[in-house]
């Protein structure tokens, strides 16, 4: 008998899962992936002290915890159901049906697609996917590119894939009006650089342009944007050019780009096309939700977070008995946050189970604290208004139960 | 070997050595490493497509490459609807692209 079934080898659930098997819980981990680790396998970047945060190898550490304490994790395993009965959870999987009390969904998030004409082109890719294979498979997705979608996530991944001698053409704004406003105009994007400039200097520092030194970077006044765009790790970010349409025959050719003004409008006649091989677009992430769906987990919508979210307090429990969410599923975050969130779930769920064990409840305590040091500490936030749509989980999460 | 594998990465290190691996893409013999999954093989030896769309006939790819779009479906020793980016290469493994569908009753069966 299993007593939690963890959905998710990522941070979270691999977290999670060392938690509830050193309180003696019996743990299954489930995950597609033929590896576990989740996104963070490909993650790849620098800290503020200068050194690598490698997602590969703090995967496996994750992982040789999590089964050192016990856990039991099985890979290559899909879950298409979720449903409870009066004896509990029913996980439906691609090996068969398991039945368990517990429940922690640690799905993570989804990349959201950009389609604009061409883009079922072969060598056409999202950001994640030219990172998972170039860092985790280990092959170069394209030798020069273009990156349609201007958001942290797709800064990251491109200085990532220098690292394996992938050249970038441009990083361009993806079209306007089919993207979530914060990513499709040059007034969105240059806050997004102001936003982060100021949150994380260290971050735009390392990156190698002097951006904090752009007026613009400091006043938020797109008509001081350079046309030419800025250069950041030799790489030109152009803020005043959208991608219109990917060209190719059978497989990507080249990008046509036009000029636009500052709130993402295109400027006629000013198109033109670049050519290279590859293609990556980024309209950033958004919760893996479904399962929490199917459960019959009520969600709220909560833009700052990433888009619906299942409703769950600070111990990440949701209305559902025995039904838990840990990582990015209860908003878009990094990965450290991700684990700190799963002992949060973890020690939630061995309270729960342990009926109130004191000790474990003091435990519980200082987990919530420790994700809100994690997150106040981080050095980049997927979305700068987050503490924000935290509060407001936590608002509709009291609404919810004092009205029943 | 000349392809898009990255042997050596500064921060990743060296790819360990793996057990090779044969299998067969459309009829042609193919070689690959222990562990590589189909879409990551091919890639490897520049092949893109994967499959050609039921209804268009365009050719598709690999898009999300973590199992959520469903665009990399392939036909692994004849079960199709495999997602290539989430299936790792065996030996003797035959794989097939998908290929644009006979459709004889579209538009009530009359060519126009």
């Amino acid at each position: 008998m299993t007593d939690i079934v963890i959905i998710g080898a990522g941070p979270a659930g691999l977290s999670a899962a060392a938690v509830c098997a050193e309180h003696q819980l019996k743990v299954l981990v489930i995950d597609e992936f033929m590896k576990p680790g989740g996104r963070l396998l490909g993650q790849l970047h620098r800290e503020k002290n200068g050194t690598w945060w490698n997602g590969w190898e703090e995967s496996a550490s994750l992982t040789r915890r999590a089964e050192q304490s016990g856990a039991d994790i099985r890979l290559q395993t899909s879950v298409y159901h979720l449903q409870s009965d009066h004896q509990g959870w029913n996980v439906y999987t691609s090996a068969g049906i398991i039945k368990t009390p517990y429940v922690l969904l640690a799905t993570g998030a989804a990349e959201i697609p950009v389609s604009l004409p061409g883009w079922t082109l072969p060598g056409v890719m999202t950001v994640g996917a030219a990172q998972v294979m170039a860092n985790v498979h280990r092959v170069k997705p394209g030798n020069r590119g273009i990156i349609i979608g201007l958001n942290i996530l797709s800064f990251a991944i491109a200085r990532e894939l220098q690292l394996c001698g992938v050249e970038w053409e441009a990083m361009v704004l993806a079209p306007n009006a089919m993207l979530h406003p914060l990513y499709a105009s040059p007034r969105h994007a240059a806050d997004l650089f102001a936003r982060t400039a100021h949150l994380a200097p260290a971050f735009w520092m390392r990156a190698g342009g002097k951006l904090l030194s752009f007026s613009w970077a400091k006043t938020l006044t797109v008509r001081f944007f350079p046309k030419s765009g800025v250069n950041v790790w030799g790489i030109p970010v152009r803020l005043r050019h959208a991608a219109t349409e990917i060209i190719g025959k059978e497989q990507v050719e080249g990008v046509r780009i036009v000029e636009v003004d500052a709130d993402g409008a295109p400027k006629p006649g000013t198109e033109r096309d670049i050519p290279v091989d590859f293609v990556c677009v980024s309209g950033g992430l958004y919760p893996l939700a479904e399962l929490a769906a199917v459960a019959g987990c009520p969600l709220r919508y909560i833009p700052e977070l990433g888009g619906h979210i299942p409703l769950h307090n600070e111990h990440l429990e949701t209305p559902l008995k025995g039904l838990y969410v840990a990582g990015s599923i209860t908003g878009i975050e990094g990965a450290k946050v991700a684990m700190a969130q799963g002992r949060v779930a973890g020690l939630s769920i061995a309270f729960h189970h342990r009926k109130g064990d004191r000790r474990l409840q003091e435990e519980l305590l200082h987990a919530v604290r420790d994700v809100h040091q994690t997150r106040e500490s981080a050095p980049i936030q997927f979305h700068p208004r987050i503490t924000e749509g935290r509060k407001a989980m936590k608002e509709l999460w009291n609404a919810a139960h004092h009205n029943g | 070997m000349n392809d898009a594998r990255i042997r050596t990465h500064p921060i990743l290190g060296e790819l360990p050595p793996r057990k090779e691996i044969r299998f067969a893409f459309n009829g042609i013999p193919m070689q690959g490493l222990e562990g590589e999954t189909i879409a990551a093989v091919l890639l490897a030896q520049g092949i893109r497509t994967l499959r050609y769309h039921e209804a268009s006939g365009r050719p598709r790819g690999i898009f999300c490459n973590i199992g959520h779009c469903m665009e990399c479906r392939v036909t692994v020793d004849g079960i199709d609807g495999i997602r290539a980016c989430l299936t790792t290469i065996k030996e003797g493994m035959e794989i097939h692209a998908g290929r644009k569908l006979p459709a004889p009753l579209k538009r009530g069966g009359v060519t126009p």
